[in-house]
C-alpha cells in the first residue's frame, strides 16, 4: 500500500491536494469543473512575466538531472524552427511513483503546463508521453474537455528504464522505437521531426502551471518536492510533498523507517548513502554537495536487517536486465558488474574482487547513449564508498541477507501507485 | 574541435586506437574509449585517421 500525504504548510496546496476540495489527497481523476473552481487554465499574457519567474524562482527539471527549467525553455524558443513541447510521462524508475499519480489524478495540471510551455517557446504542437493505462485514460478524458488552444497527441510506449530518457522519447513520439541515441544532438537542438523540442518531466509542468495559477504560494510550488518513499518487503510506501530542504530524517521517520540504516538515493540512480544520511536535505545542490543526488526523488530505505550488497547487486542485476543492449560497453560493464556483485553477495569474492569493482566504477560512468551505466557504476561506486570493508567481508562468509540470488525485476524497489 | 564517440555504433574492431593510440583508449572489453573529447591542435590528423578508421562510423569529428 502506498499513502500519500503533504508535508507543505497548512493553506498551501501543492500538487497533491485539491485547492477545491481541501485537504484531502485527490481520488480519481480531477474534472475540468474542479480544475477551473482552482485558478487553472487562466490566460497567459505577456504582463505575467512566467518564464521570468520561473527563472528567478529557479524551478528544477523533475526527471531526474534537475537542469533549471527556465534555461531549457529559453533555448528552445531561442532555437531556429517552430518548437515542439512533450510533457514526459514515462516514469522508468520503479521506486518512483509520482509522474503516474499526477497523470492519473491531476490530468488538467500537466496539459495545462505543456499549454503553458508551448505559450513560453512558441510551440504549436505538443504530446504526452507515457506507458502507464489509467493515466492514459485520465489524459485522453482531460483532452476531450478541456479548452480547446494547444494540439496535444498522446503517445503510448512499452514501459522500460530506459523509455523515458528524452532522446528515447523524441525516438518514439517519431514513430521509432523508445530507444536513447547518441548526443549531440540533444532534443532543444534537434528533436520530434527535427524541430527543436521541450521534453519536460510531468512534475515539472504541473509546478509550472501551479505557480501560475497561484502566484502567492510561487515560490514555495517551485521548491516543493514529490518524493516517493519506500522500504524493505512488508513495509508501506509513501507519495509525499515536501517543502524544499526537508531532511530525510523527517521523511523516514514518517514512512516509517527511522531506524534505517542507510537510503539508495534518487530511485536508482543517486548511489547508496549510509552514515550521515540523517542529516541530507532534499534540495538539488545540497544533496549533490554531500555526495549524493536527488534523481526523480524516490528514495529507498534500508532496514537494520537489508545488507547493502544485496541491494546494490539487486539494483545493478535489475539495472543490466534493463539495458537497451544498443551500447556494447553498456552490455559488458553492467554485465561483469552482475555477475561479480552476485558472485561475492553470494561469498564467492575474490582477493582482487573490491579492486576490480572499484576500476570499473571508475571507467564506466559518461560511456553509454544514455544513464543506466551510469547509474549501474554510481551503485557500486557508493557501496565501496559508503561501506568499504562489507564486499570483503562478504568473502566466504554466509550473508543471510543475501542468501537468494538476486532477481532481475526490480521487485524490491517497485512501488505501486496509489 | 571534438572527437565524438557514438557507443551505440561501437562495434569494439579497435582500428580507431591503432589509428590515434593518443587519443582513444580501449577497455578490457575492447570497446573505444576517447580520453578527451577536445582535439589537442597537434592531434587533429590523428583524430581523422581514427574517425576514417572505423568500420561502422562511429566516430565523428565535430569543429
Amino acid at each position: 500500500m502506498t499513502g500519500v500525504v503533504s508535508l507543505l504548510p497548512e493553506g498551501q496546496h501543492g500538487l497533491l491536494l485539491s485547492p477545491v476540495s481541501g485537504a484531502e489527497p485527490h481520488r480519481g481523476a480531477e474534472d475540468l469543473a474542479r480544475y477551473l473552481a482552482a485558478g487553472g487554465y487562466a490566460p497567459l499574457t505577456p504582463r505575467d512575466r512566467l518564464l521570468e519567474r520561473i527563472a528567478t524562482l529557479g524551478l528544477r527539471g523533475r526527471g531526474g538531472a534537475g537542469f533549471p527549467a527556465a534555461v531549457k525553455l529559453r533555448t528552445v524558443r531561442d532555437a531556429p524552427g517552430r518548437p515542439v513541447v512533450v510533457a514526459n510521462g514515462e516514469e522508468g524508475e520503479p521506486g518512483s511513483v509520482k509522474d503516474r499519480w499526477l497523470l492519473r489524478h491531476r490530468p488538467h495540471l500537466i496539459l495545462d503546463g505543456l499549454r503553458l510551455a508551448a505559450a513560453m517557446t512558441g510551440a504549436a504542437r505538443g504530446f504526452v508521453y507515457l506507458s502507464d493505462i489509467p493515466a492514459e485514460q485520465a489524459v485522453r478524458r482531460a483532452l476531450a474537455e478541456r479548452p480547446a488552444d494547444l494540439p496535444v497527441e498522446v503517445v503510448r510506449t512499452e514501459h522500460a528504464y530506459v523509455a523515458g530518457e528524452e532522446t528515447a522519447v523524441v525516438r518514439c513520439v517519431d514513430g521509432g522505437p523508445a530507444l536513447p541515441t547518441a548526443k549531440p544532438p540533444r532534443p532543444f537542438e534537434a528533436g520530434v521531426g527535427g524541430a527543436p523540442t521541450l521534453v519536460a518531466n510531468a512534475e515539472t509542468l504541473a509546478r509550472i502551471a501551479a505557480l501560475h495559477a497561484c502566484p502567492d504560494t510561487a515560490a514555495a510550488v517551485a521548491g516543493a518536492h514529490l518524493v516517493t518513499v519506500s522500504g524493505p518487503a512488508g513495509s508501506a510506501s509513501a507519495l509525499i510533498e515536501v517543502p524544499a530542504g526537508t531532511h530525510l530524517k523527517v521523511l523516514a521517520d514518517l514512512g516509517g523507517h527511522g531506524r534505517a540504516e542507510a537510503v539508495l538515493l534518487g530511485g536508482l540512480f543517486g548511489g547508496l548513502y549510509g552514515t550521515g544520511w540523517t542529516d541530507l536535505p532534499l534540495e538539488h545542490d545540497r544533496l549533490t554537495a554531500a555526495g549524493g543526488a536527488l534523481g526523480c526523488g524516490a528514495l529507498h530505505f534500508l532496514h537494520p536487517w537489508d545488507c547493502p550488497v544485496a541491494v546494490a547487486t539487486e539494483a545493478v542485476a535489475y539495472l543490466s536486465a534493463q539495458s537497451a543492449r544498443q551500447c556494447g560497453v553498456c552490455v559488458s560493464g553492467t554485465g561483469a558488474l552482475a555477475r561479480t556483485l552476485t558472485a561475492a553477495a553470494r561469498g564467492g569474492a575474490a582477493h582482487d574482487t573490491t579492486d576490480k569493482l572499484r576500476r570499473w566504477s571508475r571507467q564506466l560512468p559518461g560511456r553509454g547513449a544514455c544513464g543506466l551505466l551510469d547509474a549501474a557504476a554510481r551503485v557500486v561506486a557508493t557501496l565501496l564508498a559508503h561501506f568499504p570493508d562489507l564486499v570483503d567481508a562478504h568473502r566466504g562468509a554466509a550473508c543471510p541477507a543475501c542468501a537468494e540470488p538476486a532477481p532481475e525485476d526490480g521487485r524490491r524497489f517497485t512501488v505501486p501507485v496509489p | 574541435m571534438r572527437l565524438l564517440l557514438d557507443s551505440t555504433r561501437c562495434q569494439g574492431y579497435g582500428l580507431c586506437q591503432e589509428a590515434a593510440p593518443e587519443l582513444v583508449d580501449l577497455d578490457e572489453w575492447g570497446y573505444a574509449q576517447v580520453r578527451a573529447a577536445d582535439v589537442p591542435p597537434g592531434s587533429a590528423a590523428a583524430a581523422e585517421a581514427a574517425v576514417a578508421a572505423c568500420p561502422n562510423c562511429a566516430l565523428r569529428l565535430v569543429k
